[in-house]
């Protein structure tokens, strides 16, 4: 007995065919996703296949787990994930900062769009030509000091840069300074969706500024605010490479003191010459990234939940 | 339009704005310190970094606009145009796919697109740059261009795909039932109703790309294919002894930002709204 195959098998074969050889009406999505599919495919999973290959190898050999041990012991690296841990202390900073001139902003109707464009301006500002401005500021006898000293504030001038006990201070003041913006504009977004009529309803009831924007505000801005906080974090973790390479001709000067792990992994590789330690320490990032990545994904998605439920 | 404010409203309303003014100048000054700072001289500079230039002069620019600096910002010109051409045309047909059919797997596609989002380009960077090294790329622009392409692809193609989701229905059916195949009704049913989501792509990817050191740094090695910002970095060091010029360099590579960012500011809000938020 033959057994004739499944009736859908038939039908969809010629279908798949004449998709593939075109010249029919309906292309099917493959066709129009497959440049940028492949695109992608290469740049990121090529990327961390390779990566994950070359972070078990030395000089072409299996080594199991030793470039691990080596990173994950070289004091250098250490150093470098205490710094980023250090630099996620900007991000509740950069919650109330945003929260408040966002506030500011939606309570303000002279001048508006005047402060929030100055607010947001930082934010599209090159890092190389802040991290050079702000070098220039921010020198000894720079402007900034020299400010200072003429308004009879000796002791608060600095060496905000070259000094190793504030350096990393300083650095997170200016991302803070530049990040602020993008946080701003993000709330204030979503403070302008929110229907007047509950603000209104507590303002009747006579609730003050505070108290309105901490009771009846704040709650209602929880998600957009956790996908900022989340933002920032996976930025003080993975993304401050600039900053520091820009502020301290790729040193993370003075001595060790603004060392971040992407500085780590850029100096293995293109200056020790130990791309497999750099392979490594950027396997270990990803990881961290990872947990963000997830928190990320989540929100995103309890998010898109939020906007169809309204 | 008068509304009569209590006196405490009023207070409120005057230290508010107080505080505004206060915020945007903070905000504001290493803008005030590079332009001012790019039409004195050394010794202006230095004496009085706070003052306004009292007789603008203009020879840092004519020194920072030295035998390099015009070859950077071309090669940054190129780089920028095309890598940000390549991603709308490949974001935007890939979006299509993703909207116009419903495929299994199609939303967990999707969600791993958008995770791809805040993969950290450093973690990118060592694989690329010895595969680079194998097919001797290395201060080729091709190699750097798709390196951008792919690190825009999943945001561009993930707004994309949330527009094209709220074109009504009905238009594309209507299409479809005059008997335009896909790529007709593509062309001429959903792109001309693109303009403003393809506007915004337009100019957060462009100033992405333009502003971009860490790539470029690594993949423009050459001195006649090095980047604008990789450029600029370097100034620093190299002309330590003239601030003004220093100043003019930064003022010139910002330039086409500003006039972007003022032009298109709706257009950059909206797309960076649109990461934190869906179907808006």
């Amino acid at each position: 007995m033959i057994k004739t195959a499944p009736s859908e098998y038939r039908v969809t074969a010629p279908r798949n065919l004449g998709a593939v050889f075109g010249r029919v009406r309906t292309s099917g999505p493959f066709l129009w996703i497959l440049p940028a599919g492949l695109c992608v495919l290469f740049i990121f999973g090529y990327s961390v296949f390779d990566l994950v290959q070359q972070s078990f190898k030395y000089q072409g050999d299996w080594v199991g787990f030793e470039n691990f041990s080596l990173v994950l012991t070289d004091p250098l690296f250490r150093t470098a994930i205490f710094h980023n841990f250090l630099l996620l202390f900007t991000v509740p900073i950069l919650a109330v900062m945003s929260f408040s001139c966002a506030v500011l902003l939606f309570e303000t109707h002279k001048g508006m769009k005047f402060y929030r464009s100055a607010v947001f301006l930082p934010y599209i500002l090159p890092i190389p030509v802040i991290g050079v401005v702000f070098g220039q500021l921010l020198q000894l006898n720079g402007a900034l000091n020299s400010a200072l000293r003429a308004m009879g504030f000796e002791s608060l001038a600095l060496d905000w840069l070259g000094d190793p006990k504030q350096a990393l201070w300083t650095m997170s003041g200016i991302i803070i300074w530049k990040e602020v913006g993008f946080g701003t504009i993000l709330i204030l977004a979503r403070l302008i969706s929110i229907p007047l009529e509950t603000m209104e309803a507590a303002r009747i009831d006579g609730a003050g500024f505070f108290r309105l924007h901490l009771q009846v505000t704040l709650p209602q801005l929880r998600a957009v605010i956790l996908f900022y906080i989340i933002n920032e974090s996976i930025v003080m973790v993975s993304w401050v490479f600039n900053y520091v390479y820009v502020m301290t001709n790729g040193q993370g000067g003075p001595g060790n003191a603004t060392v971040v792990s992407e500085l780590y992994i850029y100096r293995s590789a293109f200056q020790n010459n130990a791309p497999e330690l750099a392979a490594t320490a950027a396997l270990l990032l990803l990881l961290a990234t990872l947990v963000f990545i997830i928190g990320f994904f989540r929100i995103q998605r309890n998010m898109s939940k939020g906007v169809f439920d309204d | 339009m008068t509304k009569k404010h209590t006196p405490i409203e009023r207070s409120g309303i005057t230290s508010r704005q107080l505080i505004l003014i206060l915020i945007t100048a903070m905000a504001l000054v290493p803008g005030y310190l590079m332009m001012t700072g790019s039409l004195k001289t050394q010794e202006e500079f230095l004496n009085s970094p706070w003052s306004l230039p009292m007789n603008p002069n203009f020879q840092g620019y004519a020194a920072a606009w030295n035998d390099q600096f015009p070859t950077w910002f071309k090669n940054t010109l190129f780089v920028t145009l095309s890598a940000v051409l390549l991603t709308i045309a490949l974001a935007a047909t890939a979006a299509w796919g993703f909207a116009n059919w419903k495929w299994k797997g199609r939303d967990t596609f999707l969600g791993i697109l958008i995770s791809l989002m805040v993969v950290p380009p450093v973690v990118l960077l060592i694989p690329l740059f010895t595969l680079g090294a194998k097919l001797g790329w290395i201060s080729t622009f091709r190699m750097l261009i798709l390196v951008y392409v792919g690190l825009m692809l999943p945001f561009s193609i993930y707004l994309l795909t949330n527009f094209f989701r709220a074109i009504p229905v009905s238009l594309i059916e209507a299409a479809k039932i005059d008997g335009a195949s896909d790529l007709r009704t593509f062309r001429s049913v959903v792109l001309p109703l693109s303009g403003p989501p393809l506007i915004t792509l337009t100019i957060v990817n462009l100033l992405w790309v333009w502003n971009e050191l860490l790539l470029a740094l690594v993949f423009l090695q050459s001195d006649e294919k090095k980047s604008l910002m990789v450029g600029i970095t370097g100034f620093q060091s190299r002309y330590s002894l003239s601030i003004p010029t220093i100043m003019a360099g930064m003022t010139i590579a910002t330039l086409p930002l500003v006039i972007i960012y003022i032009f298109g500011q709706r257009h950059f809000i909206a797309g960076l709204t649109a990461g934190s938020t869906k179907g808006e």
